[in-house]
């Protein structure tokens, strides 16, 4: 079993849940587990050709699975997965409108 | 160059003097040092209050906006007495009593793909304070094709993130996020909301970041990202590695110089709640009270959250929150005509889009959400 921490905006998608325990011995296998227990949440990470989506972020223990075999990486019982948003908040510093944007 | 301090100086700095890591050189280092914080909001105000505290002696800051009464959650550079007045003025003022030695330089402008290399090439650092993706991706691509050290820091509701995007020596924001997310998958902190102290926290992170980086001391965050949660109190730290294939850092790059950041992100840079569904499916407030003076049955779909219907609502509105529409849509008549609507207009707009894509067809969507409502029609009604 390995823990996998979901980050706030997709908490909608499981329940409001920041951990969830799936069973899987690699990354494609414990996030079958996860849109298993929580069908909501699958559009956010998949495609609709069922690939991960490129701003999806998935880290085992300190790494990207990027860096290590992808989906394909394998997760031993006690790794912790992590979920990592691209998040854009902070102040607000808004660019004309449309209208008024500068093209020329 | 300035050589020394004075004697006023000494006394001011002097908690920094004792320590070895920074000491009389590292004051005169931080002195001769130049940042610029992009955005004066929740993440800008304490990265320019402690920066200029702490002596750097040139901060440029960049932001349009009009401190607004709804900033002073968590805008604290900002206070009651500047409501209404031009944030990078509201900001310079309170730099400028906190600490008088340094020059603070105001760009009351968007940060644009016309203007930011200009602005950004004077400073030596710079610190992304923004909160919105255009943004984000213009500030990390003038970083990297300027060569400078960006302070990224991220905010949503209770979870922050903080890292240093230097291409120098490490991975770029692209590196990790090569492209945005798809529009209205992420909702920005006016929807979603965002606890107050959080930016606090954040910004403190970047702005101490931007010391270490600025003196050469400690390990900067280059190559890893704090992922902090309130809620959890937790931080954690993962390992970033330069991307092979990012198109702006990588051998590879394609992206030579700044693009049009609305059109990749497909948003404007501009505010979500300043968002509507476009001009065919808007209703005006006013619109809608002679509609709805005509035909009283006129069916509303209130799409915010729940809790959000204990601060305003219109009565007689059904609520489907926008998560829950493609899931409740049966509950609808695509016969029946409707005024959606939400807190600005934003979130109703998307519930538009996937209504529109399922063959409903008469639909409109309440210009200004709510809050217009109550500034327009309802005065009995908070605006939030």
């Amino acid at each position: 079993m390995t823990t996998l921490r979901i980050p706030t905006p997709l908490r909608t998608y499981t329940g409001g849940k920041s951990e969830v325990t799936v069973s899987g011995g690699k990354i494609s296998e414990a996030l079958n587990d996860l849109t298993t227990q929580f069908p909501a949440i699958k559009p956010h990470l998949f495609n609709e050709a069922g690939e991960l989506r490129p701003f999806v972020n998935l880290f085992v223990g300190e790494h990207n699975i990027k860096d290590l075999q992808g989906v394909e990486t394998p997760v031993r019982d006690g790794d912790k997965i992590m979920l990592i948003p691209s998040i854009a908040g902070g102040s607000l510093i808004p660019n004309p409108s449309p209208a008024g944007r500068r093209l020329e | 160059m300035i050589e020394e301090l004075t004697h006023e100086q000494i006394l001011r700095y002097s908690r920094h003097l004792l320590m070895p890591e920074v000491g009389l050189q590292g004051q005169i280092k931080l002195k001769n040092s130049s940042v610029l914080v992009i955005g004066t909001g929740g993440l800008g105000s304490p990265v320019a209050l402690y920066l200029a505290a702490a002596g750097i002696g040139r901060i440029g800051l960049v932001d349009y906006d009009i401190v607004d009464a709804s900033n002073l959650q968590r805008q604290v550079i900002h206070g009651t007495s500047t409501v209404g007045k031009l944030k990078v003025e509201s900001a310079r003022n309170r730099l400028a009593d906190l600490n008088p030695d340094i020059q603070i330089d105001i760009y009351n402008e968007p940060y644009t793909s016309e203007n930011a290399m200009r602005i950004a090439k004077e400073y030596d650092i710079i610190i992304d304070g923004t909160d919105n993706f255009p943004t984000r991706y213009l500030t990390n691509d003038v970083a990297v094709f300027l060569g400078k050290p960006n302070i990224y820091g991220s905010i949503f509701r209770f979870d922050g993130q903080v890292s240093v995007f230097y291409a120098k020596e490490g991975p770029c924001y692209r590196c990790l996020f090569p492209e945005p997310p798809p529009p209205g998958l992420v909702p920005s902190c006016a929807e979603g909301g965002v606890l107050g102290v959080l930016p606090g926290t954040v910004g403190t992170l970047q702005a101490t970041e931007a010391i270490k980086v600025l003196l050469g001391i400690g390990t900067p965050l280059i190559g890893k990202l704090l992922l902090y949660n309130a809620l959890d109190m937790s931080f954690d730290f993962v390992t970033l590695k330069k991307n092979p294939n990012c198109r702006v850092c990588g051998p590879n790059a394609d992206i030579k110089e700044l693009i049009d950041y609305e059109e990749f992100c497909g948003v404007p840079g501009h505010h979500a709640d300043d968002t509507s569904a476009g001009a065919n499916w808007d209703i005006t407030a006013q619109e809608l009270k002679a509609r709805l003076e005509r035909d009283p049955n006129l069916l509303l779909l209130d799409v915010r959250e729940p809790h959000e219907l204990q601060i305003s609502a219109i009565q007689g509105a059904k609520n489907i929150p926008l998560g829950e529409i493609a899931q409740r849509m049966s509950e609808l008549d695509s016969a029946e005509e409707m005024v959606v609507f939400c807190k600005r207009g934003s979130r109703s707009a998307r519930a538009i889009e996937i209504l529109s894509s399922a063959g409903f067809k008469k639909m409109k969507n309440l210009k200004g959400g709510i809050n217009a409502w109550a500034e327009e029609v309802d005065k009995s009604l908070p605006v939030y």
